[in-house]
């Protein structure tokens, strides 16, 4: 408890070892929570599960949850819940829906397959979700309604309001271009992912170097060189093994085989096309770094923590919390939109029973990833990796042939219990 | 004369029914400790807490340096260079030191974002003048003692250089040693011009600490009287009687 408890050098090497990384261990145990699950998962299914058509697959199946999850890590923080992403994901897509394929053909007289369709198509659904959200948290903020309530309405009306906007119809097919954000068909290729992967590499190591030479410059203590450079390749190995996976997934044979000259081969023989990282995936990670700053480098962050923590503290400091109700919803308004543009780009379709149920998905990845109901603790990255390990979860039983009512009972008690080894080692940390 | 850092004029409030603050007048001049002494429940956060901007008077007036003000928010107050170091401390306990500090007062970069190292270095240094065993900079505060926390909230204060400071209560869960470090710091910042609002049980350490002192009762003023023409004993009466018996005699 005193002070001089910190400078007392643990007894065991190697707790010292990983004491001098610093490495975050909340992400150490996600990381080896989501090993266990893939290695159980692969030898369960006789190696099946970690090719790299499964972790393809894996990825882009996990990408639409856990763009609203990052937003719900900060609906959570502020000791919110939202119950309504999924309906008001299910009204985005129907917004745009039927904005692509009625009525911007329809009114606008824009002819089907113009280049300009699916980007006014993407603006107005973001806005949709963006009006909707902030309308949301007005009346949370503002009009003091516990968030709990006007999300469980918001679930019931928006839902419904899918149904209505579409008369219950599946819309499509959707636009060549919007359905690229699916991932399948819309990929970076072998030669792209592999700059894209050295350049997010490059901007990782410059990052972690540029934080050490500000902390250096403000005499901080800053960790040995050698624990550093440990964690720069770390990073790096994790950044390019991800893309040689990714670019290890090769389009069928077939496929290539009957437009090879298309894929730049002379023969249909020998011509391997690589899928690459999917553009779905590129929007996660942009999602990701946007909300991974918002959370740490800016005011609205600051806020959204502080308020968390002490809501009392937040108002006597000055802060507007209630303008920041309206701000957090707009945002989930918004990533319930982009999400919306992955799922239904990857259905390729807008159906009535899409997002359903994904409001329990997106909370239970914040959850997962550490983000705690009693608010003022979340992180971004955590509940990316929460909507990975449950997405793993559930293909993976759907690989070994569990049907899907015992699939909901494993995620269901896997929920509780991750909840429960959080709560445990909180208090062991916090102990300590 | 000088004219009076803070002039709390014919203020009152009521929560529902009950008349927490009913017709309070009170001043406070530079370089003077005003307490405010009285039963639980007699009003003094309140009226406190409505010239840190926390609540809104029904009624009556607030003059800030001889000049009308209104405060209807905590960031009036803080423009106005009031601070307030609150009873129930306000501090954000899953932030930082720094983060604290700072709170709604974010130093920031050039693109406007939060420079945590500059905030994290001006932190360093106010804690190495006010409390030179803190450490803990980079952990919650919630894992500091109430001491530590204190030294936060009362560096919030130090740090923007504020010309009226309200202290609710400041030594309530502080041991002996850290009480001294407060008292101590009381004196220094009363030196350097600041008023002092000071709000504590303690009438022996009132009568150390204050120039004046303003006993509350019922949300009403009792008597407001300067230390030294006082006994602890006077000043115990009035808490318990609620009446002056210096006005009585
Ligand atoms: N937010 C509130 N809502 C309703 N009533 C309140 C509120 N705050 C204070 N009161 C009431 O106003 C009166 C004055 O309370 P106040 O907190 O100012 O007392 P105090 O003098 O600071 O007491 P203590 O010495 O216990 O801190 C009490 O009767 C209290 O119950
Ligand atoms: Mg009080």
């Amino acid at each position: 408890m005193s002070d001089q408890t910190q400078s007392t050098p643990a007894p065991a090497a190697k707790r010292n070892l990983l004491k001098q990384l610093e490495l975050d261990t909340r992400l150490l145990g996600m990381i080896g929570a989501f090993l266990v699950v893939c290695l159980v998962f692969n030898v369960w299914t006789d190696g099946r599960f970690l090719t790299p058509r499964n972790i393809f697959n894996l990825t882009i199946q996990t990408v639409s949850v856990a763009i609203m999850a990052t937003g719900m890590v900060f609906v959570i923080v502020t000791r919110h819940i939202d119950l309504s992403v999924g309906a008001l994901l299910a009204t985005c897509t129907a917004v745009m829906g039927m904005m692509q394929t009625r009525w911007l053909p329809g009114v606008l007289g824009l002819e089907i397959g113009s280049p300009l369709i699916p980007w006014i198509t993407i603006g107005l659904g973001l806005i949709t979700g963006a009006v909707i959200g902030a309308a949301q948290g007005w009346l949370i903020g503002y009009r003091g309604i516990p968030a709990f309530i006007v999300t469980l309405g918001g679930l019931l009306v928006w839902r419904n309001v899918a149904w209505y906007l579409t008369d219950g119809q599946t819309i499509g097919p959707l636009d060549d271009t919007y359905i690229l954000f699916g991932g399948i068909t819309g990929t970076l290729g072998w030669g792209l992912s592999w700059i894209a992967g050295g350049i997010a590499a490059l901007a990782a190591a410059a990052g972690i170097y540029s934080a050490r030479r500000s902390r250096v410059a403000h005499d901080f203590p800053v960790k040995p060189l050698w624990a550093e450079a440990i964690v720069i390749a770390l990073t790096i190995g994790a950044i390019l093994g991800f893309v040689a996976v990714l670019n290890a997934y090769e389009l069928p044979s077939r496929v290539v085989a009957r437009d090879f000259a298309a894929y730049g081969c002379d023969t249909a023989e020998n011509c391997n096309v690589a899928y690459g990282i999917p553009y779905s995936v590129l929007l996660l990670i942009a999602v990701a770094i946007v909300m991974t700053v918002i959370a740490t480098r800016t005011r609205l962050g600051r806020y959204i923590f502080a308020t968390g923590g002490n809501p009392d503290a937040a108002s006597l400091s000055g802060i507007n919390t209630r303008l920041l109700t309206v701000k957090i919803f707009a945002i989930v308004g918004v990533l319930c939109a982009l999400g919306g543009v992955v799922a239904s780009a990857r259905l390729g379709y807008h159906t009535n029973d899409i997002g359903t149920l994904d409001e329990l998905r997106v909370i239970a990845a914040a959850v997962i990833g550490g983000t705690a109901l009693s608010g003022g603790l979340g992180t971004i990255y955590g509940a990316i990796f929460g909507a990975l390990i449950m997405q793993s979860l559930q293909s993976g039983m759907a690989m070994v042939g569990v049907d899907a009512p015992y699939q909901n009972i494993v995620v269901g008690a896997v929920l509780v219990f991750a909840v429960w080894v959080d709560i445990e080692y909180r208090k062991r940390t916090g102990a300590k | 004369m000088t004219t009076p850092l803070v002039q709390m004029k014919n203020i009152s409030l009521s929560f529902g029914g009950v008349r927490a603050v009913d017709d309070v007048s009170i001043d406070l001049y530079p370089g003077e400790v005003v307490g405010l002494l009285g039963h639980n429940g007699a009003g003094k956060s309140t009226l406190i807490k409505i010239l840190s901007g926390a609540y809104k008077a029904d009624s009556g007036e607030i003059w800030i340096n001889g000049k009308k003000t209104e405060i209807t928010s905590p960031r009036d107050a803080r423009n106005n260079s009031i601070e307030t170091i609150y009873q129930t401390l306000a501090l954000a306990d899953n932030l930082d030191a720094a983060s604290n500090l700072f709170l709604g007062r974010e130093l920031t970069t050039p693109l406007g974002f939060v420079n945590d190292s500059r905030q994290e270095a001006e932190t360093r240094k106010i804690m190495a003048r006010l409390n030179p065993n803190f450490k803990k900079l980079k952990e919650p505060v919630s894992a500091l003692s109430g001491g530590q926390r204190q030294s936060v909230a009362i560096a919030r204060a130090v740090y923007f250089k504020a010309r009226v400071l309200i202290m609710d209560e400041p030594t309530a869960a502080l041991g002996v040693h850290e009480t001294k470090m407060v008292a101590d710091l009381i004196t220094e910042l009363k030196k350097q011009g600041l008023g002092i609002f000071l709000i504590s049980h303690d009438t022996r350490e009132m009568m150390e600490l204050c120039d004046r002192v303003s006993v509350m009762k019922n949300g009403q003023v009792v008597g407001t009287e300067r230390v030294e023409d006082v006994t602890e004993d006077d000043i115990l009466s009035m808490i318990i009687m609620g009446k002056n018996p210096k006005a009585a005699a």
